[in-house]
């Protein structure tokens, strides 16, 4: 039996694309049938709205605690839930490369299917292409997101304050370690799983409790340095890390010494940072606890008045700067 | 990670801090000659710790660092290369040649693999038996043996298309130089730990005699780094000048022998290169000439083009322990991780870069 692949003639606005669209893509993500209007037409709530855009290139496609699918709704979703918004829409954009099996398709848009009714998402728009063989890595997606921001929530980078306590909602730099241990065939055992996951209902649990959250960031590409060092230079706050309070899984410390990368400049994919005013901090981590996915909610640090940067602050007293690394993190010589 | 917590426990942190300081009257001018050192040194936040006690200065031990211009643009020209699939370690891809770095030859088209030990290019070579596998084989003692059983491995499968693009150094003849330097001021070396696991602290003991210099066997740890740094500075305090092994939980006397035999086989010293410290004698593996067919600069007719300077960059002198990265005008300013001047901003472990990225900008 042969394995039934994405063809050039499948993007090709013929008759093999159309059924590609209806027996493959619009049933798994269970959209309105072919023939709507162009765009689609949405009913918006009060509120102001949120968009956001972001594409996803991930190889391997299917990875330990995840997939692309999965992935390019988190993100999306989450980058939504970063204005403090409540995610609504989805668009998705497929690049499919000529060759990939059906199969691998069909488990892509099931984990995008599956992973937008958990995050109480619709993907209401979309578009399909293929490129030749060799001309990417399987499958790139594209994801739009929309949603509404609450009247009277405001949450920005430049809100942050003197004296507000920075949180990791749970270990950090898990995404970017179990990427690329399974890209390179590290053989880790066990592998480390992604923490990929919706955070956009921790952010309204946190809005429902009245926390008054001043920021939020996800630390994605960068990890959690990137994030910090951004909502640093907004603020004009020096943040001062307590290095020994940073959560970070034993597996991906084993795993980052052995490369010679540092867990805070890997991506997360399912946590995020918060700035909260200090009286609000203890309120805050205890909404989070509450609830599995940031159940390892912790306090890391604290913003102070002074230039912006971002601090690790040692055990022994020592303060160590940190900064951005050039482009990608690569494993060192010895 | 338990067992490495132990060698980074702020308690014993301090405490091996106050004991240096209890052990000192004077001052005294320590060096560690690796990159792995440094970078533990300023991420710990250690020269701090022992700011009015110990002066560290930072070696040449940085493999990226030292390897020559020449060879960079060597690996660049095979890039170029249809056939060739040039594999290195992610830390060479930044380090600027005269012909530019690796990254840019990768964005011209060139396949530049990453790879995490020499031996994936074994396999590269076995899973592409049309191309021509080149591996860019750099760094110290530690990393040549891996680079010999390559050789080995694929004499034993009898491959054809896999060659090697040598730039191996060796440590003690680089101390040496150093010490011959009439402007050094080095008191006590810290001698790196895993080069010891392979060629055993003895490989020390005729510079320590010679030169009248303590060598301490050190680890990577903070707490190893301390136990280092103590037993040097009790030495001077001493007045004695020996070879000590302070990291004998991992590194013995007589070294890594299994080891020592693979790169002793494939390869021989020869002169070498040293960015920003010339040629020196014997402080380079060369292969063999039984070996001589895994030679990627013979089986290429690559041309050895002129090496070109490192501008306003002082690598040089920062690799020889003589100025501070901070000394540099370009440190921070015109030379920083993302437009790197020289080899040490490009390395993490290069001590250019370790200032940078620890103790902030310019």
């Amino acid at each position: 039996m042969t394995t039934e692949v994405v063809r050039l003639a499948h993007g090709g606005g013929g008759r093999l694309q159309a059924k590609l669209l209806d027996e493959v893509i619009l049933p798994a993500l269970g959209s309105p049938a072919r023939g709507a209007p162009d765009a689609a037409v949405l009913d918006a709530p009060d509120g102001r709205l949120a968009l956001t855009t972001d594409s996803f290139v991930v190889r391997p496609l299917f990875f330990p605690g995840g997939d692309i699918g999965r992935l390019a709704v988190h993100g999306t979703v989450n980058d939504l839930a970063m204005a403090g918004a409540r995610p609504l829409w989805l668009t998705l954009g497929l690049i499919l490369e000529e060759g990939l099996p059906l199969e691998d398709l069909r488990r892509i848009l099931a984990s995008v299917s599956a992973a937008a009714e958990e995050c109480g998402v619709q993907v209401v728009a979309g578009d399909t292409k293929v490129v030749e063989a060799g001309r990417g890595d399987g499958a790139y997606l594209n994801t739009s997101g929309v949603g509404i921001v609450p009247e009277g929530v405001r949450i920005a980078p430049d809100a942050i304050r003197p004296g507000d306590v920075l949180l990791a909602s749970g270990d950090l730099g898990r995404h970017g370690v179990a990427i690329l241990a399974a890209r390179e065939g590290l053989g880790l055992d066990p592998p480390i799983p992604s923490d990929s996951a919706p955070v956009a209902g921790a952010v309204a649990a946190l809005l429902a409790a009245d926390v008054p959250v001043h920021a939020l960031r996800d630390p994605t590409r960068g990890g959690t340095v990137a994030a910090l060092q951004e909502l640093a230079d907004a603020s004009g706050c020096r943040l001062v890390l307590d290095d020994a309070a940073i959560p970070v899984r034993e597996d991906v410390r084993g795993a980052c010494e052995i490369l010679g990368l540092d867990p805070l400049h890997s991506a997360s994919e399912g946590r995020f940072l918060a700035a909260v005013p200090e009286p609000a901090a203890e309120h805050a981590l205890s909404v989070l606890r509450s609830r599995p996915e940031t159940a390892g909610a912790v306090a890391i640090g604290q913003a102070e008045a002074g230039e912006p940067a971002v601090i690790r602050r040692l055990a022994t007293g020592v303060e160590r700067r940190v900064i951005l690394p050039a482009g990608e993190q690569l494993p060192r010589i010895c | 990670m338990r067992h490495l917590d132990e060698y980074r426990d702020p308690a014993l942190i301090l405490q091996q801090a106050e004991a240096i300081r209890a052990a000192c009257t004077r001052r005294w001018t320590l060096m560690e000659v690796c990159g792995g050192q440094t970078h533990a040194i300023l991420r710990h936040g250690l020269d701090d710790l022992l700011a009015d006690t110990v002066e560290l200065l930072h070696g040449p031990g940085c493999p990226v660092c030292v390897t020559p211009t020449e060879t960079l643009d060597q690996a660049v020209l095979l890039t170029r290369r249809r056939e060739v699939m040039l594999c290195t370690f992610g830390d060479m891809l930044r380090v600027p040649g005269a012909l530019g770095d690796l990254n840019a030859a990768r964005a011209a088209g060139g396949d530049v693999r990453v790879i995490y030990s020499p031996l994936d290019a074994v396999a590269l070579a076995r899973e592409h038996p049309q191309r021509e596998v080149v591996l860019l084989a750099v760094g110290f003692e530690t990393t040549a043996p891996a680079a010999a059983i390559t050789v080995l491995q694929a004499e034993a499968l009898g491959l054809s298309n896999l060659s090697l693009l040598v730039s191996h150094s060796l440590v003690p003849p680089a101390m040496e130089a150093l010490l011959t330097d009439p402007a050094h001021r080095i008191q006590g070396f810290l001698a790196a730990g895993h080069v010891c696991t392979v060629e055993g602290a003895a490989a020390y003991q005729a510079i320590a005699e010679h030169f009248r210099v303590p060598i301490v066997v050190t680890g990577f740890e903070p707490v190893d780094l301390l136990a280092g740094i103590r037993a040097c500075v009790e030495q001077l305090e001493r007045d004695e000048a020996r070879v000590e092994n302070r990291y004998d939980r991992a590194a013995r006397d007589d070294g890594n022998a299994a080891a020592r035999d693979a790169v002793s086989r494939v390869f021989e010293p020869v002169e070498r290169e040293w960015r920003g410290m010339g040629r020196l004698p014997a402080s380079g593996l060369g292969l063999r000439p039984a070996y001589a067919g895994f030679d990627a600069v013979a089986r290429f007719g690559i041309a050895s083009p002129a090496t070109g300077a490192d501008g306003p960059c002082i690598a040089g002198e920062v690799l020889r322990g003589l100025r501070r990265p901070t000394d540099c005008p370009a440190f921070g300013r015109e030379c920083t991780p993302n437009t790197p001047l020289g080899a040490p901003m490009v390395s993490s472990e290069g001590a250019c870069a370790a200032y940078l990225h620890y103790r902030g900008g310019a």
